[in-house]
């Protein structure tokens, strides 16, 4: 029970903190007042993450609902600012922490922007980096699938879609290193090449993967438990979406068929074969089929994407030629486990002064970026990410700020949630799919 | 920059006006002494931009389809991206325009985004907007400045409700106040924080960290190079 409030003012206020429901239900029970403040977080398994929920309820029907954030505010856009652009790459990664290759992918494509060599970054890069977004798409999607359903009571779907997870996750390690925060894509193209046998072991996850999707599929898409839960459930039609700048599978799920990588393409989008699924429902269950329509067109593009990189841009470089801006990108892995570039290391320390004062600069003080602003959006898996870069000229970023897509659907949640049962707030938050560490970077 | 200790001094070296400087010396260190040889080196800060007509691109017929060249302070096109900077007393005018209008029609907003200029004397705070036309698949960005003694701008939650919690970060981080936003308040920070976190005046903070024998100061005392 709290003290310390007006009473004539707030009406009977009951804060719940423990196991005290009994006293709250029978003081309620004589109360002639059925309007319930509830709140719900930051530290509740199913908002997402530490997300909180304010709730006004009136019997089970949620009248007002508000979302409180910045639990999980790391100040990375102010800690870019002290760090070179390629030590940027470390901290964007780390924001939506579920799509890390796309974050690192946008803010490279506005430093390239800003340095004017978005021409000269080599297909190759551009391939594998393609290849790793899609993977990265259907891991994301995999994740807001799998916990959607453990939030709705369903385990099953839960675990299959971390097991299929675990897959790409295997192959990010493989490729960069890390299964997370991989820093892998840099100003200029990306870290290092695929290691001997990765296009082998992507080729394996193609042939696994549409057999893992369907799985999950024969587990939801005809659930009459599931369906009950998400037709018609959380609705924001066009009109909706539009106004409160909601992107990507929730607007998709509205009808319109709107993907950067179709209308804006970049990273070289236009030269690949695939769909746009769109859904006309506006509900949950629309989200849920356009995202699991989505990984099937990622598994097509990946191969594309693997057929060129296996074939006609085999041995090309990976990083832009220019020397002023591109790290040495050919590594091998030491015995230490540390990937390092033996062929360069033996040049700049044996053969050439210069080349040794040149890396060191490169890599101590960073490139410069020409004076300007630059704004880079891509389709990320939630909706448009987009990177507003800012240089005054220097070695460090200016001011670099992310329009993350989590951050702006959220704000759309009250809009589905209102009007509707509390349990149907779950399903409107899962079907968000924010990732919180991109709504407070 | 040089110091006068290791070299002696040049006579004879033109002088050079304080103010548009934005780096001397080839390194832009300014800890210790240039040995490079290009100490007297002086870069100067790119001046503002203005594009002359035409502007290329669909960028000429998105001015002319807005008309209102009075609201319109400046032109900027670089790096093929329009920037229309608006006077701030007319955003709302513009964005409302700029929405409704068939042949601009940018329906969605992509967000405000704050940049502090300390330098620019009277224009120190800047906040940026992104919209974007999905009918005629355009896109464009708004920039707007005001004082810092007077960091007041109009709120746009009317036109683009959407912009709703960007106004309000933008608020939390710079202290720009959106007149007319519906309920400003912090929304990263805490409601008790002093100070706005990503203005150039505020600190990182941090501690210096020991490591075998060696200390290695904070990130935000590490040399710089402009």
């Amino acid at each position: 029970m709290s003290t310390g409030y007006d009473e004539a003012t707030e009406g009977k206020v009951y804060s719940v903190t423990g196991a005290d429901w009994d006293e709250v239900v029978t003081g309620v029970r004589d109360s002639e007042e059925e309007r319930l403040v509830v709140n719900m977080g930051p530290q509740h398994p199913s908002t997402h993450g530490v997300l909180r929920l304010v709730l006004t309820l009136d019997g089970e029907t949620v009248t007002e609902a508000r979302g409180v954030i910045g639990y999980l505010h790391t100040g990375i856009e102010k800690n870019m600012e002290y760090r070179t652009w390629t030590q940027g790459t470390t901290f964007v990664t780390r924001m939506d922490y579920l799509s890390p290759i796309f974050n690192e992918t946008a803010y490279c494509l506005g430093v390239e922007r800003l340095l004017g060599i978005e021409d000269r970054v080599p297909d190759r890069a551009q391939a594998i980096r393609v290849m790793m977004m899609e993977l990265n798409r259907i891991s994301s999607h995999l994740v807001a699938m799998g916990t959607f359903g453990m939030e709705l009571g369903a385990t099953t779907p839960f675990l299959f879609g971390y097991r299929d997870r675990e897959l790409i996750m295997d192959l990010f390690e493989y490729i960069t290193g890390l299964r997370m925060n991989h820093a892998y894509v840099r100003p200029g193209g990306v870290s290092v090449d695929l290691p001997a046998g990765a296009v082998d072991k992507v080729g394996e996850f193609l042939k696994e993967m549409p057999k893992r999707i369907k799985d999950i599929r024969k587990l939801l898409d005809e659930n009459p438990v599931y369906l009950r839960r998400t037709q018609d459930v959380a609705y924001l039609d066009l009109t909706g979406c539009m106004a409160l700048g909601i992107t990507g599978p929730i607007l998709r799920a509205a009808g319109l068929p709107w993907d950067l990588r179709k209308s804006q393409p970049y990273c070289g989008y236009e030269t690949y074969e695939f769909d746009v699924p769109t859904e006309r429902s506006c509900d949950v269950f629309g989200r849920y089929l356009v995202r699991m329509k989505e990984m099937e067109e990622s598994l097509k593009i990946i191969e594309q994407a693997l057929d060129r990189l296996a074939g006609p841009l085999k041995g090309d470089p990976v990083m832009i030629e220019d020397k002023k801006i591109g790290w040495p990108a050919q590594l091998a892995l030491g015995p230490d486990g540390f990937g390092n570039s033996p062929d360069h290391i033996a040049h700049i320390m044996g053969s050439s002064m210069e080349a040794l004062i040149h890396h060191f600069k490169l890599v101590t003080e960073g490139f410069r970026v020409p004076a300007g602003q630059a704004y880079a959006s891509i389709e990320s898996p939630k909706g448009e990410l987009g990177a507003h870069v800012v240089s005054d000229g220097g070695t460090r970023p200016y001011r670099v700020h992310f329009r993350e897509p989590s951050f702006c659907n959220l704000q759309g949640f009250p809009a589905m949630a209102e009007g509707g049962q509390v349990a149907d707030v779950i399903a409107a938050v899962a079907s968000i799919d924010p990732v919180m560490g991109g709504v407070d970077r | 920059m040089t110091s006068p200790d290791n070299l002696p001094e040049v006579p004879g070296v033109p002088e050079v006006p304080e103010s548009p400087v934005a780096r001397r010396g080839m390194f832009g260190a300014s800890d210790s002494g240039d040995t490079s040889g290009y100490g007297g080196l002086v870069v100067r800060r790119a001046p503002q931009l203005s594009t002359p007509r035409p502007y290329g691109s669909y960028f000429d017929e998105v001015v002319d389809s807005l008309g209102l060249d009075d609201a319109i302070e400046r032109v900027v096109v670089d790096r093929g991206e329009l920037t229309l900077h608006v006077k701030r007393e007319r955003l709302v005018e513009v964005c409302g325009k700029l929405r409704d209008d068939a042949a601009l029609r940018f329906e969605l907003s992509l967000g405000v985004s704050g940049v502090h200029y300390p330098h620019l004397t009277g224009e120190e705070l800047h906040a940026v907007y992104h919209l974007c036309s999905i009918t005629h698949n355009r896109r464009i960005r708004l920039e707007v400045s005001c004082p810092d003694a007077d960091p007041h701008i109009p709120s746009t939650v009317g036109v683009y409700p959407g912009n709703d919690w960007h106004e309000r970060e933008t608020y939390d981080f710079f202290g720009i106040v959106f007149d007319g936003h519906p309920a400003l308040t912090r929304i990263m920070m805490p409601d008790d924080w002093d100070g706005h976190p990503q203005r150039k005046d505020y600190p990182l903070g941090g501690i210096p960290v020991e490591y075998r024998g060696a200390t290695i100061p904070s990130p935000d005392q590490r040399r710089s190079y402009q």
